[in-house]
């Protein structure tokens, strides 16, 4: 039984791997509204259930003109991150950027502006799909093509959409980071992070730069939220809160407003978990099932802010006066 | 109707002024929103025929017979706030439902401080009819016997030596795959794996250990928003294990999520396809013309527990010409009625049991709904002594 | 007659009016505003000691249950807004006066119900052998009450100690995560020792014996059914609870410890340096909002017969936190009145309004305006206002937060503010 046990393992961190990629995908999202506004952005994990929408409406509608799995889910990646990005935009325009404009002094003012446009998006989903198709929980429909197993050495089984995901996710990350060091775009951003009044004086506007940040987050998210719905069937109005909070973990585990952080966060995170939900149970003998799964994360998060506040690559904040 | 008419209308449904002194309701509670609408959809279309149908006679008698149906979001909580309402709306003497017997169970708490008949046509946890109160009832098996049926049929006719038992962790989850692992125990199956999970789309931690133990029956004991999704992992990550659910498999959605994985799944359903009743027929056919929809497995049940009120109306408006039945009145009624259901005869022990309860085993051989009767089992519940 | 005067003299006369109306029309609930919005008007203008307090003793004790014994869900509803209101103040020490966001609130709801379902239900037998439960309602509910208040604010102590020495927005994650794992251990703690039941919940629930009451109505010549005896009870148990919280709170608002908490709100290192001790102080907030919480929940519990984890949702927090927002932050007076404007929107308002569109699709009943014509029985069945309640909350906070962060009845340190800064302009 114990050399099952350890023969299993390497299929068990592939399996954490891929639901890393996820949470990653997502957490830069908050780690960049993070580095630029200092905001908890509670309504990203909105956003991305917003792209996992997106793309089962994609699929049901595309899937009798596009023929070609890979092109459609192309298609539908796309479509998610710019309807995500576009939400996350939505959002900054409509309710942090009057607040921003007032001056809050109290930062629990945009906090909870963001939770209940969390909870104002999750219903206004709800009532679309529930209007539009009578159901608001939905499928990703099967494709051969997609689901096709590849076989791994080791006993490992990756299914291409899996292989997609953890590629995907790569070439986002690799893209997110030439884009901040490497362009105006990226300068500007950074420059707004550290400071955006001086930033402003030297000739960016911040607005702008934030709503780019903000379209960046978005469409990570989305992107994540049609991986999501792709890898694990089916998605609701409801299933971007685990995630989110998930994400939002790994974000502050690898140093909240820091790219590799983020990345690095969500793949920890996702293998503790897989990692967790397995062999707990072998070996509390069932008094410890997977359904602490979703605990984790938090546990995990509490202990880590009560020791390393910074996370892993963040750098430690002084209290101002 | 012009504006004003229909603001009234609004108004007076909606400030819930009294209607007439001899309208009578029965409400149905099942769920209608959120991941098992398709099931709970089925209870209220049922329900909502047999109420339709029975009208006129009511009418001619001097009664507005009205339909109300609730929605219970499959939670208990919301499921007990529902009950409480019901309860203050002194028209309604009768309620079908619930689908979850999670919900069930702290609602009819409720329903028996007002003496408010119940007649289940879906819960089949035992506890339900255990308590013996005199207002509940259920016209479906019961998981004590649904559980065992599904394993005798695993162990002797699949031949499963080893068995992977899995439960969504509601009470009529947890119940139905409890009984189950006790009979396949006692059969000599081996159980390699008892687990509850919440988990709604990653059950990839499951399935690994699945790998690891190499069943060759998975148990789900749970409903199909769930049994659903696992099934197409389960495929998805190749373990052929057979799979087998119990009655909250038998939807059209099911088949839906998991798509081609469903190939080959079998059922314990308590709700026999359509095509086993004669008398189904011309039901489904009137369903269809309602509704535009086909029935599906809790509309028969549904449906029939409709007619247990209505039935039970009946008989005591006939024997008390000129009052209006009382909700005690309703629930001795209820426990008294005796008919020939769409399901085959209808009489309560006791406890609220139906004397009589079918069992059937159904199998998926293709991607469709409703899938292939392959066993019929009737199992007689003996009237407590 | 100044103008004080002509409002006292009028507003018992509009209590009246407003009772009244709900005894000639019990069946019609909504009713009910007006009643509770007199019964606000009263907190907040000015009048005659004696008319205000007797206006108010006449709708509390006379007015609503004479009213209620007709139509129980009154009472139904009242005592949810009792309860929410309960827990809204609780709330309303910690995220208002002392500026903790705390998003797992209902984790002490769910810990005060839990103390007596356990132990109030046969469920107590799982783990302790001997068959001594469930245990009597008479006297062990009073003292689980007290107990319950206990637990929760120990509980309170045991999460504040860690999670409070985190600042403003991590704090809000930490109570959020460390709720939900009050919910994930009550829905989980089934094995290896049952002890809540899981997901399945806990029922029947004992209650205190309601026999006295029937016993004091029989002898004043009144006949009225257990149900409406146990209705009448909870009324006044959630009365009094509820008073009594209001009464505590005002004492702290204007005790030491209610200046520490809005010192530690308005600035924290300026209140350090003033000698204030963070933690404690805050751990403190956080136990008396938490105390409150537990002894509602213990009435809860009884009241539904029933419990389960999933009340005590993340939604459940963020319901008693949007009660907090509409009210006003650090306003006592705003607490209540969002929790009874929230409860009603949420329980009676919306669900009439579901109940309402749903009869009017099934009777197939067709709008004609002349230029458009729409079929009801075409409604689709999703769209019901009772279900959309995270929308509506969601509005709230949002909308609260963008135009009148303050809340609709402003903390009066903050109107004194306000009115103090524009008396200096003017001058």
């Amino acid at each position: 039984m114990d050399g099952a046990l350890l023969d299993i393992l390497p299929s068990i961190i592939l399996e954490g791997l891929l639901v890393g990629c996820v949470y990653a995908m997502i957490a830069l999202g908050y780690t960049m509204v993070y580095g630029v506004l200092g905001l908890i952005n509670f309504a990203h994990s909105e956003v991305f259930m917003i792209g996992a929408v997106t793309g089962v409406e994609v699929f049901r509608y595309l899937s009798p003109h596009i023929d070609n799995p890979f092109a459609l889910l192309v298609v539908a990646i796309l479509t998610a991150g710019f309807v995500s990005g576009a939400t996350a935009v939505t959002i900054e325009r409509l309710a942090y950027r009057p607040l921003r404009r007032r001056g809050y002094t109290n930062r629990l003012v945009p906090l909870i502006t963001a939770i209940g446009i969390s909870f104002f998006l999750q219903d206004l989903v709800r009532l679309i799909e529930g209007l539009w198709h009578g159901e608001f929980y939905m499928n990703y429909p099967s494709h051969a093509e997609l689901e096709h197993t590849l076989v791994l050495p080791m006993d490992m089984t990756l299914q291409v959409k899996g292989l997609i995901t953890m590629v995907v996710t790569l070439l986002m990350l690799g893209g997110l980071w030439f884009l901040v060091q490497r362009t105006r775009l990226g300068k500007a951003i950074r420059a707004v992070a550290q400071d955006a009044t001086t930033a402003s004086l030297m000739g960016v506007n911040p607005d702008s730069v934030i709503a780019r940040t903000f379209f960046i987050g978005g469409f990570l998210g989305g992107v994540a939220g049609v991986l999501f719905g792709v890898l694990y069937t089916q998605v609701n109005p409801f299933c971007g809160f685990i995630p989110g909070i998930k994400a939002f973990t790994a974000a502050v585990l690898g140093g909240i407003g820091s790219i590799p952080g983020a990345m690095i966060g969500g793949v920890i995170l996702g293998q503790l978990e897989t990692l967790g939900g397995f062999y707990l149970p072998f070996f509390t003998d069932g008094a410890i099932g997977t359904e602490y799964k979703d605990v984790f994360g938090f546990v995990i998060l509490v202990l880590l802010l009560l020791c390393r506040p910074q996370g892993i690559f963040g750098k430690a904040q002084k209290d101002k006066v | 109707m012009k504006i004003h008419t229909f603001t009234a209308l609004l108004l007076s449904s909606a400030f819930s002024a009294t209607v007439g002194a001899d309208t009578i309701k029965i409400a149905s509670v099942s769920p209608l929103s959120g991941s098992q609408a398709g099931l709970g959809d089925m209870i209220k279309l049922g329900a909502q025929l047999a109420i339709e149908e029975a009208a006129p006679w009511f009418k001619e008698n001097g009664f507005n017979l009205a339909f109300s149906p609730q929605d219970d979001q499959a939670s208990p909580d919301v499921g007990v706030a529902t009950a409480r309402r019901i309860v203050n709306d002194r028209e309604i003497l009768g309620v079908i439902g619930h689908l979850n017997s999670g919900v069930a169970i702290p609602a009819s708490e409720v329903y028996r401080e007002y003496q408010l008949a119940m007649v289940s046509p879906a819960n089949t946890n035992p506890q339900i009819t255990e308590r013996r109160y005199p207002n509940v009832n259920r016209i479906c098996g019961r998981d004590d016997v649904q559980g065992p049926v599904g394993a005798e049929f695993a162990v002797n006719e699949l031949g499963a030596k080893r068995i992977f038992v899995v439960h969504d962790k509601t009470t009529y989850g947890q119940g139905v795959a409890e009984a189950f692992r006790t009979r396949a125990l006692a059969l000599g199956a081996e159980v390699v794996g008892y687990d509850g999970t919440e988990e709604l789309s990653n059950f990839s931690s499951l399935i690994l250990r699945m790998r690891v133990m190499k069943p060759d029956v998975v148990y789900f004991g749970g409903i199909y928003d769930r049994g659903g999704v696992l099934l197409k992992q389960m495929r998805e990550r190749g373990i052929t294990a057979t799979y087998i659910g119990p009655d909250a498999m038998d939807s059209s959605e099911f088949v839906k999520i998991a798509q081609d994985a469903v190939i080959g799944a079998y059922y314990t359903t308590v709700a026999g396809p359509a095509d086993q009743f004669p008398a189904a027929r011309s039901f489904a056919e009137r369903f269809k013309a309602r509704f535009q929809k086909d029935a599906e497995s809790y509309a028969l049940y549904a449906y029939d527990c409709g007619n247990v009120f209505v039935a039970a109306l009946k008989n005591w408006i006939e024997q008390n010409p000129g009052k209006t039945p009382s909700r005690t009145d309703v629930a001795q009624a209820v426990r008294a009625v005796t008919i020939d259901g769409i399901t085959g005869a209808i009489a309560f022990d006791d406890k609220g049991d139906r004397v009589r309860s079918d069992y059937y085993i159904v199998k998926f051989e293709t991607a469709s709904y409703p899938g292939t009767t392959v066993k019929a089992i009737t199992q007689t519940i003996e009237p407590a002594p | 007659m100044n103008r004080a005067s002509v409002q006292s003299f009028l507003y018992p006369l509009l209590t009246f009016a407003s009772v009244g109306l709900l005894w000639l029309f019990p069946d019609t609930t909504i009713l009910l505003v007006p009643v509770l919005g007199v019964l606000f008007a009263g907190t907040l203008i000015r009048l005659h000691r004696w008319s205000r307090w007797s206006s108010m003793a006449f709708v509390l004790l006379i007015g609503i249950p004479v009213a209620g014994l007709e139509n129980s869900f009154l009472f139904e509803l009242f005592i949810q807004i009792g309860i929410y209101a309960a827990l809204a103040l609780g709330l309303n020490i910690v995220v208002g006066m002392a500026g903790l966001l705390d998003l797992g609130y209902a984790a002490f709801f769910a810990i005060g119900a839990y103390t007596w379902a356990i132990f109030g239900s046969p469920q107590a037998n799982q783990f302790i052998d001997g068959g001594h439960f469930p245990l009597p309602g008479w006297p062990y509910f009073y003292l689980f009450m007290a107990l319950a208040v206990i637990t929760a604010a120990l509980v309170g102590v045991l999460i504040g100690l860690p999670a409070l020495r985190l600042r403003g927005d991590y704090l809000a994650i930490v109570t959020l995560g460390l709720g939900e794992v009050v919910r994930v251990l009550a829905n989980n703690l089934d094995h290896p020792v049952n002890i809540t039941n899981g997901p399945k919940g806990i029922s029947p629930v004992e209650r205190p014996p309601v026999d006295w009451i029937l016993a004091i109505t029989d002898r004043l010549g009144l006949t009225l059914q257990t149900n409406h005896a146990v209705a009448l009870f909870f009324y006044g148990l959630v009365l009094v609870v509820m008073l009594a919280i209001v009464l505590i709170n005002r004492r702290l608002d204007r005790s030491r410890f209610g200046r520490a908490w809005v010192a530690i709100r308005e600035d924290e290192i300026a209140a350090r340096s003033m000698g204030i001790p963070l933690l404690r102080t805050k751990v403190l907030a956080f136990a008396t909002g938490a105390a409150f919480s537990g002894v509602m929940g213990a009435i809860f519990s009884a009241k539904q017969l029933f419990v389960s984890p999933e009340s005590f949702t993340l939604l459940q927090s963020i319901t008693i936190l949007a009660m907090v927002i509409l009210g006003g932050m650090g306003s006592i007076q705003g607490a209540l009145l969002g929790a009874a404007a929230v409860t009603l929107l949420n329980i009676e308002v919306l669900k009439s309004l579901s109940e309402g569109l749903n009869h009017l699709r099934q009777t197939g009943f067709v709008l004609d305006l002349g230029f458009v014509e729409y079929n009801f029985a075409n409604l689709s069945s999703q769209l019901e206002p009772a279900k959309y309640e995270r929308m509506i909350f969601g509005l709230i906070m949002v909308l609260m937060m963008i135009f009148r962060p303050a809340g609709l009845i402003p903390e009066t340190r903050h109107k004194l503010e306000l009115e103090a800064r524009g008396k200096g302009k003017a001058s």
